[in-house]
């Protein structure tokens, strides 16, 4: 007997006292929780977003789409990156005031490849407000997981509030689980000493967000 | 390598120098205090809290319920999505089947995420037994494994040391496995994970092979999901070009709305967050146009003890665990000894109903387990899937001391009351007669009203141990019955 059927053999003799019923999933489950918490206009929401990203040491900044460019080229100055890594369907015009070197991920560039990059500026698949996550789903404006991972500097550009959700339970209503995913909520971490926060371990260990709206708008000090 | 758990000794003993430990105590009071107020917070943000648990509590009951069906339709969601699934119905296949897998890749190193399963199986010994090296790169698994040392807690292995031990560990063992700590490291936090970082990350750039654990599989799509902090858990996930997750099979949800349910509960029970810093899910492998991630995918379900935790019709509960080790950063009894007096990678409240049903109670360590808890209650209280720890205690107390009827491998045995409960179950057996004799049981209260004076405060023998932490109760001057009898209940005044 192979262990697939031993296993679920042993399952089902487990399960002798289990009463089998045909009840949908859907009627079994009380989800009776809350869709997302607390009633908030839009604006809220986003500002919730920023919030949150910040507690957890994200650099936020808010701009209008006309001022991206500039904003992108200030940040990527201001860090010093001479390259930047380039998911393939960017729109090109994030970028058309930067100097830095853009550097196009390949299917076969090598992690060392990616390690020699400062740099990756992606957009997203949406960001959550209540826990200050933004999400990635591999689309062509974001890219493989590996070039968000490998640079220390990632700056996520997050358009709102088309892209912002206010929680969890609506995030994953919106997205593909066929889709590679990566979930973020702030820099690389760790509590493995002393079960305390430390920020910065192997992930990039600067995230900007930058939240790009249709109407001017002063910036935000993180 | 990392020490083993085999051959511990009992927990009180364990425990007992744990106790004497004032290093140890002091760490563990530290850390646990500092998460304890913290998740408190954070669960507090969440109005509806108790609804989240109790959806999570009935998402994995239903799983648990039809495990079969789930596990099959997993298996073909993956297998679409163009996994490979293995099945491994102890920890010696499971070994076999990784180290197989590893070994048609032609590579002898791997890197690998923090994962409970493949400690529980001692699959860094098998691997090294075979001439690959698996490398820890959690930072917490990092600090056990240079220090060739112990888990000591789920989410945090190297809880037990302070900063100061850390930086020790690290400046003397890293030139040993690679990249050495930078000269003059302090204990600051900030610069041990720096040098994490710097010691790690040659080797997540040259990985060829990956592996895992996985926090939730989801049967309808075959999507995996692990949750972390550091990006280690990225860099396995993604940069080597084949992947091995092993997982236990009591690790799915039916579908991929309900990890709507455990992705706002998990990371605020276990880290105080309101969201861990990283999460992946993956399905599957991807094309090799896309090529995101790694080209091959192995799954390999784990049973090893889990059916037989399933036939128990009390104990199967422990199966909902998520792993977020809230139970261990609440319990007094954990604070006090300390992960390693549990003698198994699974410590605290749930360690001690988790460990004696996947391993049996057949060892001296396994089945004092159930006995090393106050039965406060904590642990049930914080639970995010409500698991009753103390219930499940008591019942495994009961199987201890009483022996019956269990599933061991996937077989009914009959176990025989453990020894060293004999002088309990005499003074039971005393006790029943005594109760079903009146006039027995008037006599005997008389004499010892009539000799209360001459009673020792402590009990001789074998009741040396129950009285060495409590006092004896002290017998009233007149048996109730008496006193009844003489005052007609209590209506005429007498005293």
């Amino acid at each position: 007997m192979s262990s697939r059927d031993a296993i679920l053999g042993r399952v089902r003799r487990a399960l002798a006292d289990v009463r089998q019923d045909d009840t949908p999933y859907d009627e079994i489950i009380d989800r009776s929780y809350l869709r997302e918490h607390g009633h908030r206009s839009v604006e809220e929401t986003v500002d919730l977003l920023a919030e949150n990203l910040a507690d957890y040491r994200a650099l936020v900044h808010r701009c209008t789409e006309e001022e991206l460019p500039e904003v992108l080229m200030r940040l990527l100055a201001e860090r010093g990156s001479t390259s930047v890594l380039v998911p393939p369907q960017l729109p090109p015009s994030w970028l058309k005031a930067v100097d830095a070197t853009r550097v196009h991920d390949r299917a076969n560039s090598t992690p060392h490849e990616l390690d020699r990059v400062d740099s990756v500026v992606t957009g997203c698949a949406l960001a959550i407000a209540e826990t200050g996550t933004i999400v990635l789903d591999g689309s062509p404006d974001q890219g493989r997981r590996r070039i968000t991972l490998v640079p220390d500097h990632h700056i996520c550009v997050v358009r709102v509030p088309g892209q912002v959700v206010s929680s969890v339970p609506q995030g994953l209503e919106r997205l593909d689980p066929a889709r590679p995913m990566t979930w973020i909520s702030g820099p690389s971490a760790t509590s493995d000493i002393e079960l305390d926060r430390v920020e910065g371990v192997h992930g990039p260990r600067t995230l900007e967000v930058v939240l790009v709206s249709g109407q001017p708008r002063a910036e935000v000090v993180p | 390598m990392s020490g083993t758990f085999v051959g511990m000794p009992a927990f009180p003993k364990a425990a007992h120098d744990a106790v004497n430990n004032p290093t140890l105590r002091g760490n563990l009071r530290h850390a646990t205090h500092t998460i304890r107020a913290k998740r408190a917070k954070a669960v507090s943000e969440v109005s509806d809290w108790a609804a989240l648990r109790e959806a999570g509590k009935q998402i994995k009951d239903h799983t648990l319920r039809h495990l079969d069906r789930y596990l099959v339709q997993l298996e073909e969601s993956v297998t679409r999505a163009g996994g490979t699934v293995h099945w491994a119905a102890d920890a010696d296949e499971a070994n076999r089947i990784v180290t197989g897998l590893v070994k048609a890749t032609g590579e002898s190193e791997v890197v690998k995420v923090k994962s409970m399963a493949t400690q529980e199986i001692g699959l860094n010994e098998a691997l090294e037994a075979e001439g690959i090296h698996a490398y820890e790169t959690d930072l917490a698994e990092l600090i056990v494994q240079l220090g060739k040392d112990r888990p000591s807690h789920i989410l945090v292995p190297a809880i037990h040391r302070n900063r100061g031990e850390i930086r020790d560990i690290f400046a003397r063992e890293m030139s040993a496995w690679g990249r050495p700590a930078p000269d003059g490291l302090t204990d600051t936090p900030a610069e041990l994970a720096e040098a994490a970082r710097l010691h790690l990350r040659e080797k997540f750039l040259r990985a060829k092979v990956g592996i895992s654990g996985a926090n939730f599989m989801v049967a309808e799509t075959g999507t995996l999901v692990v949750v972390e902090s550091e990006g280690n858990g990225r860099m396995c996930l993604t940069l080597p070009e084949t992947l091995i997750s092993v997982v236990g099979i009591e690790k799915i949800v039916p579908t991929w709305q309900d990890l709507e349910v455990f992705l706002q509960t998990l990371p605020r029970s276990s880290t105080a967050e309101r969201m861990n810093p990283y999460t992946s899910m993956w399905t599957g492998t991807t094309d090799a146009q896309t090529a995101d991630g790694p080209r091959t995918f192995h799954l390999v379900l784990l049973d090893n003890g889990r059916t037989d935790t399933l036939a128990d019709q009390v104990g199967r509960q422990a199966l909902r665990c998520i792993r977020c080790s809230a139970c261990l950063n609440v319990c007094p009894v954990y604070e006090r000894a300390g992960g390693h007096a549990y003698g198994s990678v699974y410590p605290g409240p749930i360690g001690a109903i988790l460990s004696p049903q996947l391993r049996g109670t057949a060892s001296e360590i396994d089945a004092s387990l159930p006995y090393a808890s106050s039965l406060c209650g904590a642990c049930y209280e914080v639970c995010p899937v409500a698991i009753d720890i103390p219930e499940v205690l008591v019942h495994l107390r009961e199987r201890v001391a009483q022996g019956g009827q269990v599933t061991r491998q996937g077989t009914k045995v009959v176990l025989k009351p453990a020894k060293g409960h004999a002088a309990e179950r005499a003074a039971m057996r005393a006790a029943r007669w005594a109760l079903s004799h009146p006039g027995a049981l008037r006599t005997g209260q008389r004499l010892a009203s009539r000799t209360r004076r001459l009673h020792p405060r402590a009990l001789p023998g074998p009741g040396k141990a129950w009285t060495g932490s409590r006092d004896l109760p002290a017998v009233p001057a007149e048996p109730f019955r008496d006193w009844w009898q003489r005052t007609q209940g209590g209506k005429e005044n007498g005293k």
